[in-house]
């Protein structure tokens, strides 16, 4: 039988689910800790006694907000040498040009610059400078660096001025962490600099949580191979993924999304996932999240990730609700994890949209005699405010003007009234709760390839990129037989010599064993 | 002259963008090094082409070469400098204004760049009053002004100057040829203009307008009022359609991006099409299968929520966007501008009409 667990770590909750050959057979829920590991052990614990099977799972699947959260809230980031490989080009703009100067100071310890980087067409730019580079390495390991990121002008097309930085790197400071930027990515210098320094900053964390992670899963005795989840809603082995703490930071929505659209079997839908702190609205097209357009900023840095195209509002289950009728006011600050504690229905002192829902008989939670004396017409007015905010997020992510279905999922669901403005039906599913962690364990492994090739046809250029993109997957988990390619993108470039075209190709394929 | 705030650049880079009609390259970079030139202290000046004395000599500047290139190797305000005292050199005179080549995209902040380094004043102006893909598509041109000499700087030392050209399709091949060699980006100064040719063969007063445009678009979205409609409103614009892309084709050919995007309507014009045909820059529309617009009308692709431009390299299937024409300059609407710049231009046979009109 094939049995996957899927575990979501939110801001406020921490869910599991097993999965039996695709069907739901055991969830849990339970409130992230602080040091989040406790969360994970406690989820583990409740899904095996629910469920003893789920120790012979052949795969773990986490999906976490942990690392955009860190970079939001500007916690726990490290400290990161930028060696950005490309002069003469580029002088004026240095790394970190862009940032918000609270999260640069935190994050900048060094800068260097450095002669190198390549064409469009794979001819050097200038000879790459490695006695600067080997004297930037020492400095580095004098100043007690721990992370370093690199980033060579067109390094997607030719990756030999990152590596040959990285291999200096090694040889002066063995135990610096290396981020190269051409693994994270697409042309466009600054944007993919900007992921290879989040990167940087969050890569002890990522090594720590990780880490953190497998013990649990150890201690809970189970012995799969633990996978995270990535941006795409595909994962990759913990391992590898540790390196790249960047490629989760749009995990947890897009886990929602997906398992929406598994527990539902609607393809095509809005979905509203209400959690502890935020609602989230997005679209799903052809069961996967709809991408957003333009770029994507992270704490307010520029980047090129594709990200699921989300609205979010600040509603949640742990939403304060202040004032009095006919007007309070919903949010946005929410006592978060400690809803459990600082709710009302829980013994707190903490009027939140979850008392609110208690008082009007939504939902059965905690010590309902504890809002019985909530004024009536607070409570009407609090629940009309939260249905017109979901109302207007729904239309503003609405494609077009029709009517359209809503799938209600997330730990607040019962939030979502049962008929809205501008929605054909709203679809309440089975373990909606839980849909991240679903979403979680029904991922499939990926890759991806952005380059320019030249003076190849376009199916020549297209099976080459399909090709590396499928070593990449494999790299990452999957089995080679089940790949597929889900997206392939050409796009000529203007004012290029010869037959210059771009070519993107993603490919996704089963998880190995 | 008056000195132009870095709000006003700010402002600029937007009005720009969309002045580019699909083309013309992101003003992001240029709009950086902008930032951090006034990080820095420096403030440009404005001026006004009536402040020029009829013999002054005026640097008319432009960054050449592929888009996506300008995405790796980042444009610098010294290489750009560098293309202007190259020709200052070259022609044994100093200038004593810069001028954009063409206001729509990021050429419309390179001459403030220049200016940056160099302490010289920037013309309110341009030679095209929005984007086009040609050399000879300038009002420039359309006066039938001389098209050499030509200075054309890489950030690794290597200049060309190009002496003559026996047209401005020799211009554009000599000089594109050189581009390509350096790794197709470079800083370009074109035919050095006096005064008194500025005066009278160019497009005046358009860089003000590109900043008019930028801050009812800013202005709009601080008040959670339409962008695009501000737009509209601010040019005496038209909206032409609103929907969702449904379809992209591209290919280069002969350095071009050409290609075409269908739009579905949504809203009002649900159950129409719209097609858009373009060669970097959006060249002709069709409703229902009927020519709606043309050029040297300004076609725009705007984001409908955001009111951003949207880039012929950056359209994407599934966008939802509005499309309005903006009024051109007048030279481009004389019978030798539609020569230079109409339809035929671009390969369609079509008589041009203005949606104006």
């Amino acid at each position: 039988m094939r049995r996957r667990v899927g575990i979501d770590v939110g801001g406020t909750n921490t869910d599991a689910v097993l999965l039996e050959d695709g069907s739901v057979s055991a969830a849990v829920k339970t409130a992230t800790t602080p040091d989040v590991t406790t969360g994970i052990t406690r989820a583990l614990a409740g899904l095996l006694a629910q469920a003893p099977d789920a120790r012979g799972a052949q795969a773990v699947m986490i999906g976490t907000t942990h690392f955009t959260n860190a970079v939001v809230q500007r916690r726990d980031l490290g400290r990161v040498a930028a060696v950005r490989i490309g002069l003469p080009s580029g002088a004026s703009l240095p790394p970190f040009v862009d940032w918000p100067e609270d999260l640069a100071e935190l994050v900048r310890a060094e800068v260097v610059m450095l002669e190198g980087g390549h064409e469009f067409d794979g001819r050097p730019l200038v000879p790459f400078d490695t006695r600067g580079m080997r004297a930037a390495a020492r400095r580095i390991r004098e100043a007690g660096i721990r992370s370093v990121a690199i980033a060579a002008v067109f390094s997607p097309l030719n990756a030999a001025g990152e590596e040959d930085a990285a291999k200096i790197l090694q040889e002066e400071c063995p135990d610096v962490a290396v981020t190269l930027s051409h693994r994270l990515g697409r042309i466009g210098l600054l944007e993919r600099e900007n992921a290879a320094l989040l990167n940087a900053c969050l890569i002890e964390l990522a090594r720590k949580t990780t880490r953190a992670f497998t013990e649990a899963l150890r201690g809970s005795g189970i012995a799969a191979p633990l996978y995270l989840t990535q941006n795409d809603g595909t994962v990759m082995l913990a391992e590898v993924a540790e390196a790249y703490p960047v490629y989760s930071f749009a995990s947890g929505p897009t886990n929602s999304m997906r398992g929406a659209a598994f527990l539902s079997k609607r393809d095509e839908a809005l979905v509203v996932d209400v959690g502890g702190t935020t609602t989230d609205i997005g679209s799903l097209r052809h069961g996967f999240p709809r991408e957003a357009n333009s770029v994507v900023e992270i704490g307010g840095v520029r980047t090129l990730f594709r990200m699921p195209d989300l609205l979010s509002l600040g509603l949640g289950g742990g939403t304060m609700v202040r004032g009095a009728a006919p007007a309070p006011t919903i949010g946005p600050a929410s006592v978060g994890y400690r809803l459990t504690e600082q709710a009302l229905v829980f013994g707190g002192d903490v009027l939140t949209v979850t008392d609110v829902a208690v008082a009007a008989g939504l939902i059965d939670l905690g010590d309902r005699a504890r809002v019985a004396a909530l004024p009536a017409a607070l409570v009407e007015a609090a629940l009309t405010r939260i249905r017109a905010m979901i109302e207007e997020g729904v239309d503003r992510m609405k494609t077009d003007a029709g009517d359209a279905p809503l799938i209600a999922v997330g730990g607040g669901s019962f939030l979502v009234p049962p008929r809205l403005a501008g929605v054909s039906e709203v679809l309440n599913v089975p373990h909606q709760a839980v849909a991240n962690a679903v979403g979680a364990a029904i991922a499939q492994v990926s890759g991806e390839v952005d380059q320019i090739f030249q003076d190849l046809t376009r199916d020549e250029a297209i099976a080459r990129a399909r090709r590396a993109a499928e070593d990449k997957a494999v790299e990452a988990g999957a089995d080679r037989n089940t790949i597929n390619v889900v997206e392939v993108e050409d796009l000529p470039l203007a004012y290029l010599p010869g037959n210059s075209l771009r070519t993107r190709v993603r490919v996704v394929g089963d998880i190995a064993g | 002259m008056r000195p132009i705030t870095a709000e006003e650049i700010e402002s600029l880079a937007i009005g720009a963008w969309i002045l580019g009609t699909g083309g013309g390259g992101s003003p992001y970079l240029a709009l950086l090094n902008m930032r951090q030139a006034y990080r820095q202290g420096v403030v440009c000046q404005l001026m006004d082409a009536s402040e020029l004395a009829d013999d002054d000599l005026v640097a008319v500047v432009s960054n050449m070469g592929a888009p996506l290139v300008g995405q790796e190797r980042l444009t610098d305000p010294k290489t750009m400098a560098l293309a202007v005292t190259m020709m200052e050199e070259y022609l044994g005179r100093k200038f004593r204004a810069l001028m954009s080549l063409e206001i729509g995209g990021g050429n419309s902040i390179q001459p403030f760049m220049g200016a940056a380094v160099l302490g010289l004043p920037v013309i309110d102006g341009d030679c095209m009053g929005r984007a086009f893909p040609e050399a000879q598509m300038t009002s420039f041109a359309i006066h039938d002004l001389r098209m050499y000499p030509l200075t054309l700087a890489d950030v690794r030392d290597n200049a060309v100057v190009v002496a003559r050209a026996a047209s401005w399709k020799w211009m554009e091949r000599i000089s594109r040829k050189a581009c390509v060699e350096v790794g197709s980006i470079a800083s370009t100064c074109k035919a050095p203009r006096t005064g008194k040719e500025i005066k009278e063969c160019a497009i005046l007063g358009s860089t003000t307008k590109a900043i008019g445009i930028g801050r009812a678009v800013q202005a709009a979205r601080r008040a959670h009022r339409d962008p695009i409609e501000a737009v509209l409103e601010v040019e005496r614009g038209i909206k032409l359609f609103s929907g969702k892309i449904h379809d992209i084709a591209r290919r280069t050919t002969e350095g071009f991006l050409r290609g075409t995007a269908t739009i579905e309507g949504l809203d009002g014009f649900r159950g129409h099409t719209f097609k858009l045909a373009f060669q970097n820059e959006f060249a002709v529309g069709w409703l229902d299968d009927v020519p709606r617009v043309m050029t040297p009308d300004l076609i725009c692709v705007l984001d409908t929520v955001a009111g951003d431009a949207i880039g012929t390299e950056t359209l994407r299937y599934g966008q939802r966007v509005t499309v309005i024409a903006l009024p051109a300059p007048p030279i481009l609407m004389t019978p030798k501008g539609i020569d230079h710049v109409g339809p035929r231009a671009f390969g369609y046979d079509l008589d041009f009409r203005s949606v104006f009109a």
